[in-house]
């Protein structure tokens, strides 16, 4: 009943919060903008770096952990810079189709059973706690127990999949507060489609926290991604990955420090960035995606 | 649904009976056991079908040398047992569970159980002393930064753990061996290395890195986690209504917030430590800790099925584990909750 | 207990007096919330501060305890107590006389009340902070203030946590917790929302006779005037951070002279007798965006140019009667039986639109409606009137099917309604319509008006293209909301207007039945006043049945002609409203009609 506890009404003063969409209202965070800044800046040299590297990625340039270049050389004797602009292609990619196969499937599940409601909602998540009892890297390397040398394919289902109970049990959590709000129940007695309800009426009402929780997805499956590379499960055992780099180069550590050092800080400031722009729309998702 | 009537008083709600009560609550404890069984036989479902009928374990084994080496692979198959049909392979493998038979390591060929007995040993000291470690320093953290809210050290404290929530386990790792032991100071171990029957904290120094990482890898996010909801605490019309009764701010913070501040704590807590039962798989490989995690990549790479199925049951028993003590306890720090099971 | 009271009386302090309060906001320097404030609470006295939402009355309640919520500061003023300036003294001296002196009970208390503390822990708890008394004799206390408030005082329900506790009781522990340490002032913030009727007549009946036997000095904060015709000694009308009308509550609701007084009092409906009610045009001004000179005059129907040029000053027009406008003498005299109306005749021929027979509803295997059974007629209001739990809501939304489970039937000119909205047909849908309770959660935040209101005729075919947005806008006009809202989104409009745009998608359908689901209850009275306007005019025009579910008794009055009255899921009285209200049959009705705190 305070006045100051009010939203201040009226068309006049300011642009009211909703009229903004999540993107914008982000951008006014700073910690979003450096987020992103980052985020590109990687994203930018993951994809064009094999154009500016100055060797092949298996081309032996001197003798095994030499100084020789701006990293010096790896474990075989291969230019780390040129492997590090090399090496963020499959990781980018993998991360990118695993968040988004993990999004998709766990949003589905996660809608679906707060807006059926009762026995569907119940077993859907009593088998989504049953996946979520599985550390996530825990599921991959089970799987990968069986697979010689795992594709990527393989990976992205893999890690997507670890996800989506996750981010189902976010996406059910968001959904409920939103089922149960009138304007869905006006839908329903004008008789709208199920699908309707859930496309137009459910899921906008959504976007800011699972476009948080996308930018949290991707930070994960970076990690994981990066992490099944140092636990020795890369696509492709010849070609760069970060996180292979640092499994082939650790006995190094001491002799070429940069060998290691360099892809475990670019993995460390690719997933701060993506983490600090995922944390910017939380933010903004939590003063009420103008849905308040 | 509830009518009020006007001479309401005295029956609205009907006081908890001992004896009632008791009761009640063995029937919710023994229902919440049930579900944690029913999680984990399903997880034994999930983890027999993914490592014995997804790919082919023989081929993954034997690689190149399948198709050359026939009788190898026979072998293989009679003693994964794989020739005969999923559920009888499946029901003979939960019955070795409940027995205590693990089944044989493919790449030692010895008893699965003699192989992980002191590693489980290690793990659960390493998540343990992590925990210790973990849950003051959060808890601290974040109770020194909701005082400050949203001032100059608040914002720093956010900055920083927000940066630190962010990083892989791993990157955390390589960078403390970076600083602590090879490249800037030489203070302390970068592996640990266990004689034989000893145990990693007969070195105490070697416990440290592989203890920081866990605690750095955590604690962040624990701390956010209690932050935010201490401040939601505090922005409380009860909190409100404390102040306004005359009552002095520690007393408030203490009785008031902190109390109704535990229970998502706790939960966070739950979760984390949970999730620590898979961060000790990289962190354990890391240093070369010889615990779960260190063994299941092993097993992993060499495709011993048997040494991997029994390493991921234990380690979701765990989880499971961890999951059913915290919601025990937030139920009986939540009065609303514990009222509604006895009555 | 007789021994305490007359200590009490001697204990009882001088009083408390505000004096030029203004208070501002941190981050808008400039702007005030609240501003020329000056009260005085005698000892043994109820002043009523009455207010509509952003009025600022909360804000002046807890400044008497030296506290504003965060963002809002006290830029000059004095809370003189006992020759002491409140706002003047070091914190630790605010914090010793909050709660002992002034205290405090808050508007809700069920989250006031900390959900991990027995309340009788709770109750005690100040007084063992500061070392009053003994164990014993606190908790002698607690239970002779329960004991007070008409609660029970046994160890069990000492024991219990505020959870364990329904609405009224709730509230009467907060009482009886503000008055244990005996303080001279109280502060009461809305105390009795969202409890019911009957509930509220006993809780605001023992703060009344505790203050008055305590010799307290009480502030009652709220936004209901009925309720404080009830209960204060004297009112304060409040406005837009301003006291607008200060006086002897006789006087206030006798002679009310300020325009925004009169209006509000327009606006509410009587329990004796119909009224057209009104409403007050355009909504009122947020911090900041309040207009120059009298704060009402944009508002003001007798408002002249220069009201828009100085601030009026709160002038004494009669001994004690204060008031903050310059034209206060020459607007005449005001009546209370302004704007009645004729009840609805009784006799007139009706024609049923929509009949429940035999209605019966279960949540799972609990019935909660125990075989229901009238008639709508056509261009006829219907209201179902009951205390929360009677089922009201419930049997509305049977027929607006939202709620499947459930026997009997529902029958709409002729055919059977279906149990859910999709077993029925689309032309049943399309005619009746369901308006919801909350305005703020019932239109999706992220559509824009036009898309909300069009939506039916798209669904039902009825218009599309170029020819559906001319009848939005005409819609939007129908509602008096103009075509520039068409582009906004909902969280733009105040309540009100939200509420509009909520009866626009229901009339978008063209629909031939209307079921209001209390959908003025979360409005200010004077929004109230203009939607029930409003509807009136729908019915005329369009005639249109409504079946109006509602708590307010005296609302059914000026909207009704017909009335059914539920109790525990079933009707125990119905028929005109003439009849059931003028000559209430049973005991249940008679026991609603006394406790309905009513203003005629």
């Amino acid at each position: 009943m305070t006045a100051v506890s009010e939203p201040t009404p009226g068309p006049s003063p300011a642009p009211a919060p909703a009229e903004k969409s999540t993107l914008r209202r982000a951008l006014d965070q700073k910690r979003f903008t450096v987020g992103l800044t980052i985020t590109a800046i990687i994203v930018l040299l993951a994809v064009f770096g094999p154009l500016l590297a100055p060797h092949g990625q298996n081309e032996v340039v001197g003798p095994t952990f030499s100084s020789k270049g701006l990293f010096g050389t790896d474990y075989l004797g291969q230019d780390v810079l040129t492997r590090l602009l090399y090496g963020g292609r499959v990781i980018l990619l993998i991360s990118l189709f695993a968040t988004l196969l993990g999004m998709v499937l766990g949003v589905l599940i996660g809608v679906v059973a707060a807006y059926a409601g009762g026995w569907w909602d119940e077993v859907i998540m009593r088998l989504n706690d049953v996946t979520l009892a599985f550390p996530q890297i825990l599921l991959s390397l089970v799987v990968l127990t069986a697979v010689n040398q795992p594709r990527a394919w393989i990976i992205i289902i893999l890690v997507g999949i670890s996800h989506a109970p996750r981010v189902a049990r976010l996406a059910r959590g968001v959904a409920l507060g939103i089922v149960s709000r009138d304007f869905v129940y006006a839908a329903e007695a004008l008789g709208e489609r199920r699908s309707r309800v859930i496309l137009a009426e459910v899921l906008p009402n959504m976007s800011a926290p699972l476009l948080a929780e996308a930018g949290l997805r991707l930070t994960y499956s970076i990690g994981l991604v990066a992490a099944l590379g140092f636990l020795g499960f890369s696509t492709d055992p010849n070609a760069a990955n970060w996180g292979q780099m640092i499994n082939e180069n650790r006995l190094g550590l001491t002799i070429q420090t940069w060998a290691v050092l360099a892809p475990v800080l670019i993995i460390g400031l690719f997933t701060v960035g993506t983490n600090l722009m995922a944390d910017g729309v939380a933010q903004v998702a939590q003063r009420g995606g103008g849905s308040e | 649904m509830t009518d009020v009537v006007v001479t309401d008083a005295l029956e609205e709600v009907a006081p908890p009976s001992g004896r009632h009560g008791a009761a009640a609550w063995a029937s919710w404890f023994a229902r919440r056991i049930g579900l944690a069984v029913l999680t984990l036989w399903l997880v034994s479902i999930l983890v027999y079908v993914a490592t014995s009928s997804l790919g082919n374990p023989v081929k993954a084994i034997l690689g190149r040398d399948y198709l050359a080496d026939k009788a190898r692979a026979a072998q293989l198959t009679s003693q994964l047992n794989l020739d005969e049909p999923l559920v009888t392979r499946y029901l003979h493998w939960l019955g070795g569970l409940f027995t205590g038979d693990l089944g044989t390591s493919i790449a030692s060929q010895r008893p699965v159980s003699e192989l992980i007995g002191s590693n489980v040993v290690n793990t659960l000291v390493l998540v343990l002393v992590s925990a210790i470690v973990m849950i003051p320093v959060a808890f601290g953290i974040a109770m020194l930064s909701a005082n400050y809210r949203r001032r100059r050290p608040d914002t720093v404290i956010q900055t920083i753990l927000l940066t630190l929530a962010g990083l892989p386990e791993f990157v955390i790792g390589i960078l403390l061996v970076a600083v602590f032991s090879t490249t800037v100071f030489h203070l302390l171990p970068a592996v640990t290395l266990v004689a034989a029957g000893g145990h990693p904290w007969d070195q105490p120094k070697a416990m440290v890195l592989p203890v920081a990482t866990l605690v750095l890898a955590v604690a962040p996010y624990v701390s956010r986690i209690v932050r935010s909801t201490l401040l939601e605490v505090l922005d409380s019309d009860y909190v409100e209504l404390a102040r306004l009764k005359g009552i002095p701010e520690r007393v408030v913070m203490r009785k008031h917030a902190l109390l109704n501040a535990l229970v998502p704590g706790i939960q966070v807590i739950a979760l984390q430590l949970a999730w620590l039962a898979g961060g000790v798989v990289v962190v354990e490989t890391l240093y070369n800790y010889p615990g779960v995690g260190f063994q299941l990549v092993d097993s992993v790479r060499n495709h011993d099925v048997s040494m991997v199925q029994a390493l991921s049951m234990i380690i979701a028993a765990i989880y499971v584990l961890v999951n059913l003590i915290a919601d025990v306890l937030s139920i009986l720090l939540t009065p609303r909750a514990r009222t509604a099971i006895s009555s | 207990m007789s021994a305490t009271v007359s200590s009490d009386r001697e204990r009882a302090g001088t009083g408390i007096a505000v004096q030029n309060l203004r208070i501002g906001l941190t981050a808008r320097p400039g702007v005030d919330v609240v501003d020329d404030i000056d009260l005085v609470l005698k000892p043994g006295e109820v002043v009523g501060l009455v207010g509509e939402s952003g009025s600022g009355k909360t804000t002046v309640g807890t400044a008497l305890l030296g506290y504003t919520r965060a963002g809002a500061l006290i830029e000059k003023g004095k809370v003189l107590f006992e020759d002491k300036d409140v706002l003047g003294l070091p914190w630790q001296q605010v914090r010793q006389l909050r709660g002992e002196e002034i205290a405090y009970v808050p508007q809700d208390p069920a989250a006031a009340l900390n959900p991990s503390i027995r309340i009788g822990k709770q109750i005690v708890e100040l007084l063992e902070l500061r070392g009053i008394g003994t164990p014993a004799s606190r908790l002698q206390g607690a239970r002779d203030g329960l004991a007070e408030v008409g609660l029970p005082n046994d160890d069990e329900f000492l024991r219990r946590y505020s959870h364990q506790l329904s609405g009224g009781q709730v509230q009467r522990v907060a009482l009886a917790m503000a008055f244990l340490p005996k303080p001279k002032v109280l502060v009461l913030d809305e105390p009795t929302t969202g409890l019911d009727v009957t509930t509220q007549g006993m809780v605001l009946q023992t703060m009344g006779e505790l203050c008055r036997s305590h010799g307290v000095a009480a502030l009652y904060v709220t936004h209901d005037l009925a309720v404080i015709s009830n209960i204060a000694d004297r009112v304060a009308v409040m406005y837009a951070g301003q006291i607008a009308e200060l006086g002897p509550r006789e006087t206030i609701f006798g002679q009310p002279t300020h325009p925004y007084t009169r209006a509000l009092l327009d606006s509410i409906p009587h329990l004796s007798q119909a009224r057209a009610l009104t409403g007050i045009p355009g909504r009122t001004p947020a911090p900041g965006a309040r207009p120059d000179g009298c704060r009402f005059h944009d508002r003001c129907s007798y408002a002249i140019d220069e009201c828009s040029a100085g601030v009026p000053e709160l002038r004494e027009v009669a001994p004690d009667h204060l008031v903050r406008c310059i034209r206060s003498e020459q607007i005449g005299h005001w009546d209370i039986s302004r704007g009645t109306v004729p009840d609805s005749d009784p006799n007139q021929h009706r024609e049923p639109i929509l009949t429940l027979g035999d209605l019966k509803v279960f949540y799972g295997h609990t019935e909660v409606v125990h075989g229901v059974s009238f008639e709508v007629g056509k261009a006829e209001v219907v209201a179902l009137v009951g205390e929360s739990g009677s089922g009201k809501t419930t049997i509305s939304r049977c027929v607006g099917g939202l709620h499947k489970e459930w026997t009997g039937s529902i029958t709409f000119e002729g055919n059977e309604l279906g149990k859910g909205s999709r077993s029925r047909s689309a032309s049943d849908r399309k005619r009746v319509q369901y308006i919801f309770q909350n305005p703020y959660l019932s239109l999706n935040p992220r559509l824009t008006i036009e898309q909300i209101v069009r939506r039916p005729m798209e669904l039902f075919g009825l218009a599309s293209g170029k020819e559906a947005t001319d009848r939005v806008v005409a819609l939007l006009d129908q509602v008096a909301l103009g075509p520039a809202v068409l582009r906004y989104q909902a969280s733009r409009l105040s309540g009100g207007e939200r509420q509009r745009v909520a009866i626009a998608r229901a009339l978008a359908a063209e629909p031939d039945l209307l079921v209001c689901d209390e959908i003025t209850s979360a409005l200010d009275v004077s929004v109230q006043g203009s939607i029930v306007a409003l509807l009136e005019d729908l019915r005329q025009t369009r005639g249109i049945s409504m079946l109006f579910v509602t708590h307010n008794l005296a609302l059914v009055r000026s909207i009704a002609s017909r009335v059914q009255i539920l109790n525990a899921g079933n009707v125990v009285e119905s028929g005109f409203v003439v009849d059931v209200m003028d000559r209430p049959q049973q005991e249940y009705t008679q026991r609603l009609l006394a406790n309905s705190p009513r203003i005629d």
